[in-house]
């Protein structure tokens, strides 16, 4: 525990930037899975490609398309930048899928209700489809979030900072403290955000337990 | 692309202990272990709670603290605390693999659905019977998915292996960054691609030809979860 109490500055910094490479690739995947999930739930041809090209994104091994990535985009081979990409990536791949059902899930009555009071198609998608989508995107995030988070810890192993950094650290120096702090971090972190995000979901979606 | 191709396409690394065969080898070989050791654990468990209802609750938990485990975290632990050898990867993969296959067991067992179930304890089958020719054949899709999932996952970190002094294609991937040999790096990294994807589809077959034709069209949720 000493150990512990003498490098709270490490352990900070470790976290913001695990933190930071979590998080970040998951936001940017639900920006962008939105739009292609709402594509893939209106047409099907957009469903097709869509879905298929997100389940093979998905096959591919995050330390692979770590590694990969300079070569195709030109970035530095240790770059934050690819864990990020590769993050977000996964995300998107993730979610596509969930947001597409979620709002072919949406009853039709209710669309048509919404069509009826007067709601044109960009309000109606904002204010009733992707709203009554929440349950389902939250249930996708959750996955999303605490897969990139023990993602992040394998980018350790070629080079990039995080959690990751107490294990490859500790291996080399043959300190178990070191490994088991980043451990016990690497769960706390997670738990900790899928609470967050739990509670997210439940104060975005109040009519859920309304009349209950 | 000449980076990514330059290292793969010469003969040289294809031949002999170091080539990529030999390589291909030991991580189907530490894949294929730490897989078998998860279902031995996994499959029994998700099946009993998921057949008995009791203790759900708990296993989804557990399951879902295994799933934050950090691979590398429990990698490099076993390797202090075990000694370096092939001990920690497939200890290592193989509290990987459990989540999935457990929670997918547990899922499909728990979901068949309860008619048939009582109709299997109402032409008399035993405990064991109602588990073995009707729960286990019915849950079959979902217990696939987890089987699935595991092995992709498997597949795709025993790379890792390599980090702690063994073979498999993540050799490749550490011997080209200690170099500075980026076509190496890159090279390992496309085969583990390109063998991940390879045993998604031939698990896809298989999954196929073993589940009941009565049972499709199978959608495990959301394809393959990591």
């Amino acid at each position: 525990m000493t150990w512990v109490f003498d490098h709270l500055g490490l352990l900070g910094d470790l976290t913001v930037t695990h933190v930071y490479l979590s998080v970040l690739p998951v936001v940017i995947g639900l920006i962008i899975a939105i739009p292609l999930g709402w594509a893939a739930s209106r047409w099907r041809p957009a469903r097709a490609i869509l879905l298929t090209v997100s389940g093979l994104l998905y096959t591919i091994p995050s330390l692979a398309l770590i590694v990969i990535l300079p070569a195709l985009i030109s970035t530095k081979t240790l770059d934050p930048i690819n864990v990020i990409i590769t993050l977000s990536v996964y995300t998107i791949a993730l979610l596509v899928r969930s947001i597409a059902d979620a709002l072919s899930a949406v009853p039709g009555t209710v669309v048509a209700a919404a069509t009826a009071i007067g709601y044109r198609p960009v309000r109606r998608f904002v204010g009733v489809e992707f709203p009554l989508a929440i349950p389902v995107v939250v249930a996708g995030l959750r996955v999303a979030m605490v897969s990139n988070i023990s993602l992040v810890s394998v980018g350790a192993l070629i080079g990039i900072a995080g959690y990751g950094q107490l294990f490859t650290n500790g291996f080399q120096l043959q300190f178990v403290t070191e490994i088991v702090t980043g451990i016990v971090a690497t769960l706390l972190l997670a738990l900790v955000a899928d609470l967050l995000l739990q509670l997210i979901g439940r104060l975005l979606t109040p009519w859920t337990r309304v009349g209950r | 692309m000449n980076l990514l191709t330059s290292w793969l396409f010469d003969p040289t690394n294809w031949s002999g202990s170091t080539g990529v065969p030999a390589r291909l080898v030991e991580h189907l070989w530490y894949t294929a272990l730490a897989l078998l050791i998860a279902i031995v654990i996994g499959f029994p468990l998700g099946a009993l709670v998921g057949h008995t209802k009791r203790g759900g609750f708990a296993l989804v938990g557990a399951a879902n603290v295994l799933r934050a485990l950090p691979t590398v975290g429990v990698l490099t632990l076993v390797v202090l605390l075990a000694g370096i050898g092939l001990v920690p990867p497939i200890a290592a993969l193989t509290l990987l693999a459990i989540p999935p296959i457990m929670a997918g067991a547990y899922a499909g067992i728990q979901a068949v659905e309860p008619v048939v179930v009582d109709a299997a304890r109402g032409v008399g089958m035993t405990e064991r019977e109602v588990l073995f020719q009707v729960e286990i054949p019915n849950a079959l899709p979902l217990i696939f998915g987890g089987v699935r999932s595991a092995a992709l996952q498997v597949v795709a970190t025993a790379t890792i292996a390599a980090y702690v002094g063994l073979g498999g294609l993540g050799r490749y991937v550490f011997d080209g960054l200690a170099l500075h040999d980026y076509p190496q790096m890159a090279g390992g990294a496309v085969l583990v691609a390109v063998l991940a994807v390879l045993v998604e589809l031939v698990l896809t077959g298989v999954q196929r030809l073993v589940v009941s034709p009565g049972l499709r069209p199978v959608r495990t949720s959301g394809g393959i979860q990591r």
